[in-house]
């Protein structure tokens, strides 16, 4: 090939390239924002795992992790990827982070009332401080939006809850209340609309389904 | 902080004031809270701590629970927050409002009987 004709080419070439490299930078910036991730969040056996494992089914058809009645079956944070959720014609998409539930005390005697051996009660108290202290860390680093379920048939003035909630409040991050297992006939979800009166707080039985759709609206508003 | 008490003989409880606080840095906040607590103590905290302390507080305490010896803390402070009230400017300029009374103790010795916006009451037990 004549000299001026491959030089030619050569600048075609690089023009190819400074054009295809602009177009990958631009779409980038300007493709779809990434999942946000969604932490829920709340003390144990309150129905984290449960609501985690109906969003996951109700979207996409597989669980994130075991329920139990006993407390701290989550010892791990266990993240659920692009789960996407169509509310009116939009879709939203999320990534459900279920974390282990959150307090300031374990003590393995209390799984030992659970028909379990020592052993086994002292490797999972803890598992559970080291998923506490992991939950902890995700909401101060890793999550962009919270969804804190509490059990309606508890009262929900710990303090637990009032640290947990101020860190949220504390670091911007949208919240969302929901009021778990109002199938159960103890349920009061009044006591937890006036003890964090500055909060939305969405009633729902996670087991039983109950006003699933509200929740989805919901979660669609807050962090879509 | 001094140690006065003679096993058996009662509880020791540490009020401390903010002034106190306010010269610490946040690990050294909770090194003193968590030391005291582990040897027995009744931590009682004039101006409390930062909702990222609190969240720190939970953190190392669960890395030092270990069976038989030490189970973790129990917490009181009044239950309604006040960083909802503040601004997103407060709390960038670092003017967090968090001045409540902070009750902290070993969770075997300290059970709380009632708790409201207004009252905290506590049973206190040797260890």
């Amino acid at each position: 090939m004549p000299r001026l004709a491959r030089a030619r080419e050569d600048r075609m070439g690089l023009l190819t390239e400074l054009k295809d490299s602009i177009s990958r930078a631009a779409s980038t910036l300007f493709s779809e924002q990434d999942p946000k991730r969604i932490g829920i969040y709340g003390p144990p056996n309150a129905g984290k795992t449960t609501l985690a494992n109906r969003i996951a089914r109700d979207w996409t058809g597989d669980a994130v992790g075991p329920e139990s009645p006993i407390p701290h079956e989550t010892r791990r944070a266990r993240r659920k990827e692009n789960v996407e959720i169509e509310r009116d014609g939009k879709s939203v998409q999320i990534d459900i982070v279920d974390t282990p539930g959150v307090t300031t005390k374990v003590d393995y005697t209390e799984f030992l009332d659970h028909d379990m051996e020592k052993d086994d009660a002292v490797r999972r108290s803890r598992e559970a401080t080291e998923g506490v202290a992991e939950a902890m860390h995700w909401l101060r680093e890793d999550v962009d939006g919270v969804i804190y379920v509490l059990d309606s048939t508890k009262d929900p003035f710990t303090q637990v809850n009032t640290m947990l909630i101020g860190i949220i409040e504390s670091q911007d991050l949208p919240v969302l209340i929901f009021a778990n297992k109002i199938d159960l006939e103890d349920s009061n979800v009044q006591r937890i609309r006036n003890a964090f009166p500055q909060h939305e707080t969405v009633p729902l039985s996670a087991l039983e389904g109950d006003n699933m759709d509200e929740v989805y609206d919901k979660i669609a508003e807050y962090f879509g | 902080m001094a140690e006065i008490k003679q096993p058996g003989e009662g509880v020791q409880i540490d009020l401390i004031s903010a002034k106190r606080m306010n010269g610490l840095a946040s690990m050294e906040k909770i090194r003193m809270i968590l030391d005291g607590v582990r040897d027995g103590n009744i931590v009682v905290l004039e101006e409390g701590l930062t909702p990222d302390e609190e969240s720190k507080l939970i953190e190392v305490t669960m890395t030092e629970i270990s069976p038989d010896e030490f189970n973790g803390i129990e917490i009181e402070t009044y239950p309604r927050s006040e960083a909802a009230d503040q601004s997103f400017l407060d709390r960038l300029m670092g003017r967090e409002s968090t001045k409540k009374l902070t009750v902290i103790g070993p969770a075997n010795q300290i059970e709380t009987l009632h708790k409201d916006e207004t009252l905290i009451s506590a049973l206190v037990s040797r260890k």
